[in-house]
């Protein structure tokens, strides 16, 4: 491996600031690590020339003494984030040839402080997945395994293969249900869903409008520290946007947690659930508790109720943003005879069939005589979901789970729509109500695949969700490296 | 309440994909209704769960909308609101004939 690609995001900002690097070598390395790793289809669009200008800029403002936070650093963008006159398609045919005149307020905040642009991330088409196999132009590779075609999970699994891979020193995600943290632990990485509101969602493509957030990939908690540092911002143009400043991530890397109190549900242990991450699992508690925290049982009774609520709530909003494929003010348009013919055709040949099902689906629990037994239901559900949450955090600091059910399964094997959504079992009850949670990888199964444990914090407590990532990261020092990352 | 559900059948995937305006390939809608069906059964155990003094749940962080002042900010952006339009005339987006 070109010694470029060992610096973690954090060491490689460290690397350029003392001059011992600069930013365009680190960015050529990086543009190679794409071209050698391109059979694994995390990329749907390179910038190079872009990159490389970048990093020029990011270069002279060194030599001016001039150093932003993520100066120089070059990183991968899910294709879910507008960039400006650069293709995003969210993995949609029907978006095949849109390029925005604007740039997303989490993107342009990155470049803002220094970072540099490789290119647009694949996955799930609209982040409808959890496997990647959505995406219009196809699945993405995990490269953990190179003797089976495993997924690096969905819908953010494009970003997720790119940092295990070495392709991008970090990435950018969006997580609705788990499409952050699931595609982290499969790959081997770190992946953070911040609370609710801490990052814009504008010029992002809408998918469930009150789940939606954005949040950072990276291989270590402190890398993902100096994302949200970046990525995070209070927003006008965000209705929903957080007016609440963020303290410095950075400054709680280190902290102790000691007298902590680390809530266990019990609800989280279930049929179904592999023994390798029941043992991961249990060693993450064990962990937490030598490191002077206090383990302590909670309740989230209705957590069984949380998918059916999700997947009320998430195709319904949908339904209604999804509206705006028309033909006829961006996206491709199929030509017919009359207006309502262009819209059905444009709509049912530009979307993809996990799509359709849930604008079907969400159309259908919104329709004239269903709101009230299936939407209104599900909202009333989502409010029991987040008063255990609440009830949980009057006695515990931060609530421990595993990140998935199991590790990462072979491309192509998961057709049922419903046993694909069963992957989001333990991300989407932390969705629905709103909360931070971060998944990192603590250790490998049998067949050699990443585990990650999600930790969730109560409502806009990233800080202490990273110090308490943190002390679990060194405890489980996972310092493996995909077999199939770039050499 | 589950009076109020029904099982989906060929009809209803017609009328749910006309509201919804996709065209669904005949060959495909008994799959599709299947599935509808699959993830209508998935969700109902939502019926189990007695909400009647609870209220909906939709803004998550309790945090209210803000007001802006009411004033135009179109921006002066015809071109770039054009830019990605299939069809665009003499500054308008151009559809199909609508009127005979």
């Amino acid at each position: 491996m070109s010694d470029l690609l060992k610096y973690d995001l954090l060491g490689a900002s460290k690397a350029i600031k003392a001059k011992e690097i600069s930013s365009v070598e680190i960015t050529n390395a990086y543009i190679e690590a794409i071209e050698n790793t391109s059979s694994l289809g995390a990329y749907l669009e390179l910038v190079k020339d872009k990159a490389l200008e970048m990093a020029k800029a990011s270069d002279e403002n060194i030599s001016k003494g001039k150093f932003r936070p993520l100066e120089g650093l070059p990183i991968g963008i899910k294709d879910m984030f507008c960039t400006k006159d650069i293709k995003t398609t969210a993995s949609s045919k029907i978006l095949d040839n849109f390029y925005p005149t604007y740039e997303s307020t989490v993107t342009q905040n990155l470049w803002n402080d220094g970072a540099v642009m490789l290119g647009k991330l694949s996955c799930d088409e609209f982040a409808m997945g959890s496997s990647n196999e959505t995406a219009a132009k196809g699945n993405v590779i995990n490269p953990w395994l190179k003797i089976k075609k495993m997924s690096p999970g969905g819908s953010s699994g494009g970003s997720a293969a790119a940092v295990a891979a070495r392709s991008a020193l970090a990435a950018t995600g969006t997580d609705t249900g788990g499409s952050i943290r699931q595609p982290a632990a499969f790959c081997g990485i770190t992946g953070l869903k911040p609370t609710y509101g801490r990052c814009s969602r504008w010029g992002i493509v809408a998918f469930s409008s009150s789940l939606d957030q954005a949040g950072p990939l990276t291989r270590t908690v402190s890398d993902a520290a100096l994302m949200l540092n970046s990525m995070a911002s209070y927003d006008k143009k965000d209705s929903t946007s957080a007016n609440l400043a963020m303290p410095d991530l950075m400054s709680y890397l280190g902290n102790s947690i000691k007298g902590k109190k680390i809530g266990i549900p019990k609800e989280y242990t279930q049929d179904g659930i592999s023994d390798d991450i029941v043992k991961f699992y249990q060693k993450s508690i064990d962990w937490l508790k030598e490191a002077g925290s206090e383990i302590v049982p909670v309740s989230l009774p209705h957590t069984k109720y949380a998918l059916p609520v999700y997947y009320i709530i998430a195709p319904a909003e949908a339904s209604s943003n999804l509206a705006r494929y028309d033909g006829v003010r961006f996206g491709e348009r199929k030509e017919a005879s009359s207006l309502d013919k262009m819209y059905e055709i444009t709509r049912g040949e530009g979307f993809g069939d996990e799509v359709k099902r849930r604008i079907m689906i969400g159309t259908y629990v919104l329709s004239s005589g269903y709101y009230d037994a299936y939407y209104l239901k599900a909202q009333k559900v989502r409010r029991l979901i987040k008063e255990d949450f609440e009830n949980g955090f009057k006695k515990v600091d931060f609530i421990l789970t595993p990140s998935t059910p199991t590790t990462a399964f072979e491309l192509g094997k998961k057709q049922d729509p419903l046993t694909m959504y069963l992957n989001d079992i333990f991300t989407v009850p932390a969705s629905l109500a709103g909360l931070p949670g971060i998944s990192l990888p603590v250790g490998l199964d049998q067949s050699g695949l990443p585990i990650g444990i999600q930790l969730i914090a109560n409502a806009f407590d990233e800080a202490g969700l990273i110090s308490t990532a943190h002390v679990l990261e060194k405890s489980a020092n996972f310092n493996f490296i995909a077999d199939g990352a770039a050499k | 309440m589950s009076n109020k559900k029904s099982i989906v059948d060929i009809p209803t995937v017609n009328k749910i994909a006309r509201l919804s305006r996709l065209d669904i390939p005949e060959n495909s809608k008994q799959s599709l209704a299947n599935d509808l069906n699959n993830i209508l059964g998935f969700v109902a155990n939502l019926d189990e769960v007695d909400t009647s003094n609870v209220e909906p749940l939709a803004s998550v962080t309790g945090h209210k909308l803000p007001l802006r002042s009411d004033i135009v900010t179109d921006g002066n952006i015809e071109n770039l609101v054009l830019k990605n339009a299939p069809e665009s005339s003499s500054g308008f987006f151009v559809v199909p004939k609508v009127i005979d």
